[in-house]
Parts: structure tokens; sequence; C-alpha cells
């Protein structure tokens, strides 16, 4: 239990348990199933891509192009059903899925092979792949009434209560904890990011275990590519521009530590949900919708500060020893 | 070795020449760049020599070098400040707040600069006094300082600034040359001295390269870097006078993007993003590469967002192409 | 123990070169089973080459290495773990932030049916092995950063039970523990003996050398300069092959009468480093600082430098309360530190050696705060000259220099500052015995120049043959203090630095 309690992720939990808490009280009726499964469908697509960051930001590297990656594969997709409105929707999801995965290969490629630092790779594909989307669009918008109507439903059709898009993120979460806890690849991430050297020792290669996170976070984006233009209906240069700093924010925020090697999927999850339920507690209790950005901050600095506080314990104890023995 | 035989062992200042190295260097290989765009330019359009048109050119890069500039240092010293383009944001708004209670041009100029160190402060507390990692600190920051400007103005404007505010952003000081132009000659000439030819700049250096062995050289890290977000800020700040002065407006979304296009500016600049490395120079001629490539794209009527395709394959193929070559000389050997 | 038997590994005509540098020139090594075989040379030898060879991170450039007599080419790193061979590192390379059972089997761990991670099978055997090795007290689940450096060496050890290691490679695995911690790793290498393993070990330390290995090899500029039982060798025998010439210790220490008292420490303590402190320095002398590796030694030096903060105590310079809160200030008031980590603390690699030198007095070369490149080389060669530096240029980065000539670089840096008092953190660890000799020359020369040197050494004919009076600490306490003179026996050192001899 009280290993349970130290636990960053436990308290992230309490923390998004008490805010809910605080809002019913100001706004009765806000903490209802309905109310937070409405939150839960706000941060599914903000979770998915949490946790293809948390792959990332494992091995420690970053990945600045997971927003474009999204709006360049969602405006494919969303070309393809304009164009071709009888190509099935689960097809279109394959489509959008791996272009991600292409576009994540291609970050990681140029930093395995030629070991230009990550952050430098995506900050230039960020640009670039998202002026591609202004390319193959022609500068136009795809909008509402373009798309097939199943297109749309493949977010919206309700299953036990809960839409589709909240099941697709269970399913990834499910996958995500059997990848990061029982598979190898999943461990080496963690080997990677804790001590790289080590890594090489114990057999890995950690150049194709860097990769293979770009090609995970590249996937997952393209996918949710799919999930935001059908769950927003527009297809634009526009959509998810500057997304990438809020999911790193969500990563933060879940403890995520940026130098690599120390994160769970539960806190990749508690990130996001911590950054949904402000936004969705902020209209309830009459709060402008402009206060979320610099709260949303204020929640990145403070994460940062609590996680800089635990990190500077555990220094060696010389004399310890010395007081035991007298 | 075969300097042991010898009697007095005299180690030589330098081996090569400075003009041999300065030849081959990252700013060499970049003037030729902006050369080459630069007759391209000319001659595919007729309008891209006239000193007016250039002049205007200027206008779209002048204000992100000024941030590139201080945005150099604090990556060579091994930090990063994401929060400029946000800091902008802020201190574009407290300006137009101070308008609204009747500030004259000296007050908005004054409390633009003052938010901008403010901001810087606020990073390098965190940063230097925290002891916290700068690229998350500053995402924050990031969101935090934009953040407070979307509180101030929602989805509003502010605008209706005095006709002698005008001046910084859309002045000449002689003839062709704008009084942003001027000062980015200006700021490039004092960060070129500040980082080259100072004490300051050589811990900046000894920083980036290992700032444990520089502290226990006996320099002040921390107080090296807090004046690097402090500096940063304050350009920041000058930039956000600047802009908001030639936008005669602010709104909160004002220079979004920014800060990814001042490190672009940076790393293209031949500065290591790994820190410890870099050039003044080569930082202003990126800048310059980088505004030839959107004004010559601009006069062949190419959109805003493909010139930002070239200069993201610009970022990285210019630092690939060495890699690339070396690896192909390697493998032929 | 005959030598009919057939090695384990056989490593036959491995050369290796890097640009500019010849590492290895057909070395020959062979390991038998059951057996210790230590590899003995001075740093720059070829040691850690051979290691990265024999465990798949380098290829070499011609040779061959057998294995149970058949040829195998170590491709990698998993290359070599699947031929049998394993390596425990210098400060034991394994993975803080997991657990003690999945640093044993990471990259090979049990797995279901269902090709997953058996957690459950996982910590069972980690639990056997563990206790196989008598460290039943570490739980398989415990992360790595919790344990303490011996307890990890036993993680190292039992990760090489795991995999049937046949060959484990030990490269200076006794660097950083006690006195009793290398006493249990020694019974621990003795039952890994009796399993049939053959082990290389790499150390510096003679009495650890005829403590547990069997046979001997010995490296010299990248060649094979000797090999052979230990028992028919002298240690002088095994100390000439390594130098290529006999040499005996002679310490070029001058005889300085000590001026007026420059330093005086009291009461100097810290939360949890060091306790109580207290000793006094005068001008010319050499205090040495003797105790094991972990007594507190560095942490009290690098807290008069102002890198940590004391709790309580007083420093006085020249009879004055002096508070030092930055190594800025410490280098303000004349103190300065060589640390003993000389790549992360001492040299800015990256950098020139001129800029190095004068990084620390750059107040002295500059004109109001800017920079005069002239005056700066003036500088740097006029100290360089005289510490014995060996380069092709003063713009020559450091990081391109041998560790002995960096080590000179860091000291030149100091000495440019003017210093009243130098302290010298192990200031010889890890360089070759020319830089030694230097630096030994040097050290007698400043002091009695008037310079007050604290010198914390490990290294036993160093403490004695250079200071003029030694403090001994132990677990952050001074344990004693002695005069350096003819009656001192080492074995007075030692004892009390291991706190033999007292009531427990």
């Amino acid at each position: 239990m009280s290993q349970f309690l130290k636990l960053r992720e436990f308290w992230l939990a309490v923390l998004i348990a008490a805010l809910v808490f605080a809002t019913n009280m100001r706004a009765p009726g806000f903490a209802t199933p309905e109310r937070f499964a409405g939150i839960v469908e706000d941060s599914s697509i903000l979770m998915i891509l949490a946790l293809g960051q948390m792959v990332v930001i494992l091995t420690r590297s970053i990945d600045l192009s997971v927003a474009s990656n999204l709006a360049l594969s969602g405006m494919i997709v969303a070309l393809i059903n304009k164009a071709a409105p009888g190509i099935p929707v689960p097809a279109l999801m394959l489509i959008a899925t791996s272009f991600g995965l292409l576009l994540g290969a291609l970050n990681g490629l140029f930093i395995w092979r030629l070991g230009i630092p990550a952050i430098v790779v995506t900050l230039g594909s960020l640009t670039i792949y998202r002026g591609v989307i202004f390319l193959i669009a022609g500068g136009q918008w795809v909008n509402a009434d373009a798309f097939s109507s199943s297109f749309v439903a493949y977010t919206r059709i309700e299953f036990l209560g809960l839409s589709l898009l909240v099941w697709y993120a269970v399913v990834i979460v499910i996958a995500f904890l059997i990848l990061m806890s029982r598979t190898s690849l999943g461990r080496s991430f963690y080997a990677v990011g804790v001590n790289p050297t080590a890594a090489v020792y114990a057999g890995i290669d950690v150049g194709r275990t860097t990769f293979y996170a770009f090609c995970l976070s590249g996937l997952l984006s393209g996918f949710c590519g799919y999930l935001w233009v059908s769950r927003y209906v527009i297809g634009s240069v526009e959509v998810a521009r500057g997304y990438e700093l809020t999911v790193v924010a969500a990563c933060v925020i879940g403890g995520i530590s940026i130098s690599g090697g120390v994160g769970t999927v539960a806190g990749a999850v508690l990130g996001a949900l911590f950054l949904g339920v402000i936004n969705g507690a902020l209209p309830v209790i009459n709060i402008s919708p402009f206060w979320q950005m610099a709260i949303s901050g204020a929640a990145i600095i403070l994460a940062v500060v609590l996680n800089g506080r635990g990190a500077k314990r555990g220094q060696r104890l010389i004399l310890k020893n010395a007081e035991a023995a007298a | 070795m075969s300097l042991q035989s010898t009697e007095t062992r005299r180690i030589p200042d330098r081996l090569g020449t400075p003009l041999k190295s300065a030849i081959f260097s990252w700013p060499s290989l970049l003037i030729v760049v902006a050369v080459v765009l630069f007759v391209v330019n000319s001659l595919a359009s007729p309008y891209f020599l006239s000193p007016w048109s250039l002049s205007d050119a200027t206008f779209n890069f002048t204000e992100k070098v000024l941030i590139a500039l201080a945005m150099a240092l604090l990556i060579i010293a091994g930090e990063i400040d994401l929060s400029v383009a946000s800091i902008i944001a802020l201190a574009s708004t407290m300006m137009g707040l101070a308008l609204q209670y009747g500030a004259n041009t000296p007050e908005l100029v004054l409390i633009g600069i003052v938010t901008g160190l403010v901001c810087g402060a606020f990073n390098g507390f965190l940063v230097t006094g925290l002891g916290l990692p700068s690229i998350v600190v500053t995402i924050g920051t990031m969101s935090f300082f934009r953040g407070i400007s979307y509180i101030v103005l929602g989805d509003e404007a502010f605008k209706g600034y005095p006709a002698s505010f005008s001046y910084f952003g859309q002045g000449y000081v002689f003839w062709v040359f704008s009084f942003e132009f001027a000062l980015f000659v200006v700021c490039s000439l004092i960060y070129y001295v500040l980082l080259h030819r100072t004490n300051f700049g050589r811990q900046v250096f000894a920083i980036g390269n290992n700032d444990v062995a520089a502290r226990f050289s006996g320099i002040r890290v921390e107080r090296v870097k807090f004046i690097l977000f402090l500096l940063t800020g304050l350009m920041s700040g000058i930039a956000s006078v600047l802009l908001t002065s030639r936008l005669d407006s602010t709104r909160p979304s004002i220079a979004v993007g920014w800060e990814l296009e001042a490190v672009t500016m940076v790393v293209l600049g031949g500065v290591s993003i790994l820190g410890g490395a870099g050039t003044i120079q080569g930082v202003v001629i990126a800048a310059l590469i980088m505004g030839l490539v959107t004004f010559g794209l601009g006069l062949l009527n190419v959109p805003g967002i493909v010139m930002s395709i070239v200069i993201g394959a610009l970022l990285i193929f210019v630092i690939a192409l060495p890699i690339l070559f070396r690896k192909f000389r390697n493998r032929r050997r | 123990m005959t030598s009919q038997k057939e090695p384990k590994i056989e490593l036959s005509g491995i050369s290796k070169s890097f640009p500019g540098v010849r590492a290895l020139h057909k070395v020959a090594l062979r390991l038998y089973p059951g057996e210790v075989t230590a590899l003995i040379g001075e740093n720059g030898a070829g040691k850690s080459t051979l290691v990265k060879t024999m465990t798949g991170i380098y290829q070499p450039d011609e040779g061959e290495i057998r294995v149970s007599g058949k040829p195998v080419v170590l491709s990698s790193p998993h290359a070599a773990f699947q031929a049998g061979i394993t390596a425990i590192h210098q400060e034991t390379v394994l993975f803080d932030e997991l657990s003690a059972a999945e640093n044993i089997f990471l990259g090979h761990t049990p797995r279901t049916a269902l090709k997953l991670i058996d957690w459950r099978a996982m910590n069972a055997r980690a639990k056997s092995l563990l206790s196989e090795i008598g460290a039943a007290h570490i739980a398989p689940e415990t992360k790595l950063k919790e344990l303490s450096i011996a307890n990890k060496h036993l993680v190292a050890v039992a990760r090489a039970l795991s995999v049937n290691a046949e060959v484990v490679i030990m490269d200076e695995p006794t660097a950083a523990l006690s006195y009793k911690e290398i006493q249990d790793l020694f019974e621990l290498m003795d039952l890994l003996k009796r399993q049939g393993k053959a082990i290389l070990f790499i150390s510096h330390k003679f009495d650890e050398i005829y403590r547990i290995a069997d046979r001997y090899t010995v490296f010299r500029d990248g060649e094979m300069v000797g090999e052979g039982l230990l028992k028919d060798t002298s240690q002088q025998e095994i100390v000439r092959m390594m130098v290529g010439r006999a040499v005996d210790q002679v310490f070029p220490k001058k005889q300085v009468t000590p001026g007026p008292e420059v330093l005086k420490v009291v009461g100097y303590s810290h939360p949890t480093e060091f306790d109580d402190i207290g000793f006094s320095l005068r001008k010319g002398e050499i205090l040495g600082f003797y105790g094991l590796v972990g007594a507190g030694r560095s942490e009290v030096m690098q807290s008069l430098f102002g890198i940590t903060k004391p709790s309580k105590g007083a420093v006085r310079i020249d009879n004055e309360v002096a508070v030092i809160r930055s190594p800025a200030e410490a280098v303000e008031k004349g103190i300065v530190y060589v640390p003993e980590d000389r790549g992360k603390q001492g040299a800015v690699t990256g950098m020139p050696i001129f800029q190095n030198v004068t990084l620390a007095s750059l107040n002295k070369t500059s004109k109001h705060g800017f920079l005069r490149l002239a005056e700066e080389f003036k500088l740097a060669r006029e100290f360089t000259e005289r510490l014995d530096l060996r380069a092709a240029s003063l713009d020559q980065h450091v990081g391109n220099l041998s560790g002995g000539n960096q080590q000179k670089v860091v000291i030149a840096k100091w000495l440019a500052t003017k210093p009243r008092v130098i302290i010298l953190d192990e200031p010889t660890k890890g360089i070759d015995i020319g830089s030694k000799a230097a630096v030994h020359e040097f050290m007698s020369e400043l002091a009695s120049q008037g310079l007050a040197v604290i010198m914390v050494s490990s290294e036993l004919p160093e403490i004695m043959g250079m200071s003029d009076r030694i403090v001994v600490m132990r677990e952050g306490r001074i344990v004693t203090e002695f005069e350096n003179n003819a009656d001192l026996k080492p074995e007075a050192l030692v004892r009390a630095a291991a706190g033999i001899g007292e009531a427990a």
C-alpha cells in the first residue's frame, strides 16, 4: 500500500477525482457517468497520441511531427472519401494508419540511419508534412457535406453506452499495457531510455528500437488522423495545428520523464484525461474557454516542478553506516 | 609523438591557418547557398533586384532573427526556449492593455520590453533556480504566457496604436533601410561580439560543452544561463514591439509557430542542437537564406505554406547531406 | 591446474586500428575453464579495446576467436552473448529504473505460451539465481537504483549465470567497492571458478590479482608481451613487462620546511556525507588524505570547493573566516580543486587546450570583458610548457589528448589562477606512468614554491611517497592523522582506513 502511495499515477488519479468533485460542488450534475463519458470521449484522441509520444520520449527522443502527421493522414482519407464515397471506412482507417506509419518511419530512418537529433528531424517534418497538406488539397478545405455518412458514423456509433471513438482508445490502451509490460519490444523501450550503453551489451539495437518508437508514434498519429477528421468533420491545413505540444504536455503531466526511461501507460492516459477534465470543467463553471490554455500551461509547469523535486532525492549516504555501527 | 625528440618542446598555437579553416566552415557553405539563391531569384523574377522590393523582403525575417540571435546563445549553452513566440503575444497584449489606459509611445515600448524581461526571468528562474529541464519548462510557459493573452483578449483584438508607434515596424532610417533592418544589423553585431569576443561568450561555449566542468572551473553556470533566458526574453519583447507596430494590432494568436522558425534558423545556421558549438555569422546567413527563399517564392506567387516545405526540407537536408557524404566516402574506402 | 587443459576461449592474432591509432596488434589471449586470468597493462595498453572485441562491440581487423575450439564471429553484442561471453563492467552498467529480475533476464526473458513475458517465472528464477550466489537478501522486484554498487555486482553476476555464460569478463569490478565488499566478490569468483567458468579479471591492484587470479596476460601498447602462471613469476617481473623497463618507484618528494598556516577547517559537517572534519594545512606542505573508496574524502574536498553546502563548521584562510558558497568564490579565495573525474568535471574536452587553460582566469587575459587571444595563448603556453604537455598545437581539442595530458591541462588551468591551496583528487588515477611521474614531480615543486597541497589518493605508495602528513578517513569521519616519517608503516594506514583492530 505504501508502495502504491508513492506512485505519481495514483496521486494524479486522486487529483483528477478531486477536480471532478470540486467542479461538481460549483455545478451539480458534472460528476455524472454521462458527463464523464463525454470527457473521456473528448480526450480519447489525446490519449492515443500521448501513448505514441510516450514511447518516443522513453527512448530519449521527441516527436514534434505528430499533429502534422495526423492532419496529413486525415486529409488523405478525407480526399479519398470525397472522391470515392464507396470505399469502406475500415479500408480508409487502414490507409490513414499505414500512411501515418510511413511518415513516422521516415522520421525514424533519419534519426536511426543518419544520427540527426530527433528534435531537428521532427521539427523539419512538422513543417513539411503540413505544407504537403496544402499541396494535395490545393489549398481547399474538405467540408462537412463532402463526407459520406458512414465516414462520420464510424467514430459515433454507440456500443454499451460509449461511442466507438472511446472503444478505439480502450483497445489501444489495453494493447499498450500488454506491449509495454509483456513484450520484449516494450521492455526494450525502457532499457534504451534508462541506459543506452548497457542496452547495447544486453543485445538490444538502440537505433532500431528508436526507429520502432517513431513508427509506433507515426502509426497512431495516422489512425488519429481518421478519428479527428471523422469526429470534427473537417479536413484542412489548420487541423490540430500546435497540438503536438499538447500531446507532450499530457506526457509531462503524466510523469513521463523527458530524459527517458521513466513513464507508464497509466501516466500517459491520466495526463491526457487531466487536460480533458479541465477542458470539460471550465464551461460548466462559467469560466471562459479562453482560460484553458493558461491553465494547462500552469499544470505543465507544476508537474515539472513536482517531478524535479522527486528526482533530487536518493543521494549516497556515507555517514549512515557509521551511525548504525555507533 | 614526433615532438618527443626535439629539444625545445615549443607547442605551436595553431596547426592550420585560420583562413583555411574559415573557407571550409559552415558559414562559408551557407554563403554559397545564399549566393546561389540570390542569383536564381534574380533570374527568375525581374522585380527581385529592385532595392525597394529587397527592402520589403527584409520585413519577413528581421523580427525572427532578433529572437534567433538570443536563441542561438541559449542553444549553444545547452538550453532552449520554446516560449519566445508566446512572450511576443503576452508583451503585445500588455502593450495593448496599457494603450487602453492611455499609455504613450515610449511607455508602450517600455512595457513591451519589461514584459519580455519578466517572462525571461520567469523561465530562467524555473530552469536555473529549480534545476528543471528547459524544454519542458518552456513548453509549459509557452501555453501559460499565450494563455494569459487569451484570457485578456478572448477573440477580440487591440487596435488603434498611436501614429508615432508605427515607426518601429514601418519606418525607415535612411532611404530603403527600415528601422527593423537597422536594428537587425546592430543586434547581429552586438551578439557577434558578445558570443565570439567576450569572456561571457567563452563561458557560454564552455557551459554548452560540459556544464559540470564549467562549474568546476569557477564559472557561475546558473547566473550565465539566467542571463541568457533574460536576453531571450528581452529580444522577444523587442520583437513584440516591432511586430505589434508593423501589424498595428494585437491578437492572442500573434506570431504563432515562431518559436520553431527561430529554432530552425539557429540549427540551419550551424548551431549544434546538443550545445557547445555554433556561430552568429551562421545564424545571420541562415536567416538571410530563409528570407531569400520566402521572398523568391513569394515573387513567383507560391503560397507561404509551400515555402514551409522548402524550409523544413532545407533544415533536414542541410544537416543530413554532410553526414551522407561522410558515410558514402567511408564506404568507398 | 595443468596447462594441458583446452582453453575455453582463445583469441589469436587479433588486430584493431582506429584512425591514427593502432589499438591492438596481433594479440593473443587464452582463458581456461575454472581459472581466473588477470589482464594486466597500463591505461591505453589496449585492454578495453580487447574487452569490446570479445563482447562484440568492435570487430577485429584481423585474427581469429575460437570458443571451445570452434571459430566464431562475434558480429554483435548479442552474438557474443549467445557464444556464452558476458561482461561485468566498470561501475556495472545496468538499468537503474528496471527491477533486479529484469536486469538479470533482459534479452532472454522467460515467455509464456503466447510469447509474452512471464513475470512470475522470471521473478522465481531470479530469486533462485540470487540465492545461489548468496544474495538472497536482494528481492527480485527491487528497482536496481535502490541497490548498493556491491549488490548491483551481484545482480550482474546472477545475469552471467542466467545465460550459462562460460566466459565471464570482469572489467575493474572492485573499483568502487569497499574492502568487505571486495572480499565478498572474491568468494563469489571462487564459486564461479568451481563451476568451471573461464574468468578474465582486469584490475590495477596487484594484491587483488595475487589473491584471485591463476594466470596473467600482460599487454603493452596494444601488444601481448607476456603470459603465464602467476605462481611462476614475481611482481617485479610483471611490472617490468608492463612498462618495458624496470621501475623502482621513486617519488620526487622534496623536503620543505612548512610555513605559516594557510587553511584551517573546524567541525566541518554535512547531513549525510561527512561529520566533524577538522585539519590544518600549512604553506609548502603536502597533506595526504587516505581512505577506502567511498570514505567521504572527495565529498569533503568538493564541499571546501563550494560544490556542496556544509551543514556546519568553519573554514579559515590565513586566519580569517571564509565563507565559500560556490566554486567561483573558492577560486577567488585561492582554493582550487582538480577533480577525480577528469572527463566529466575537469576538462572541457570539446574545447581547445588554450581555452581550457584560460577558462578560470579569463579576467586576467581579457580587457574590460573582451577576449584577447594573444594573451590567452601566452598564458596557456607558459603553464603547459611548465607541465611538459605533449600536444600537436594549443588549439587542439583536449578530448584528443591522452588521459595524462588532459590532467596536465586541468592542472595548468588552476595554476594559471595563482592559487594558495590546490586540492588534487586522485591526481594520477588512470594515467600512464610517464605522466604520473611528471605530476608527482610537479606537485613536489609546487609545494617547495610555497603552495599548500591537499592530495586525496587511494594508492598507498603515492600517499606515502608524497605526503608530509596523512589524514585517514573512514565512513565520513577522520579516523586519525599520521606524521609521515620513516616509522610509519603502510599496514597502520590500511588498518585505520578499514577499521581493523578496533572494537566493533
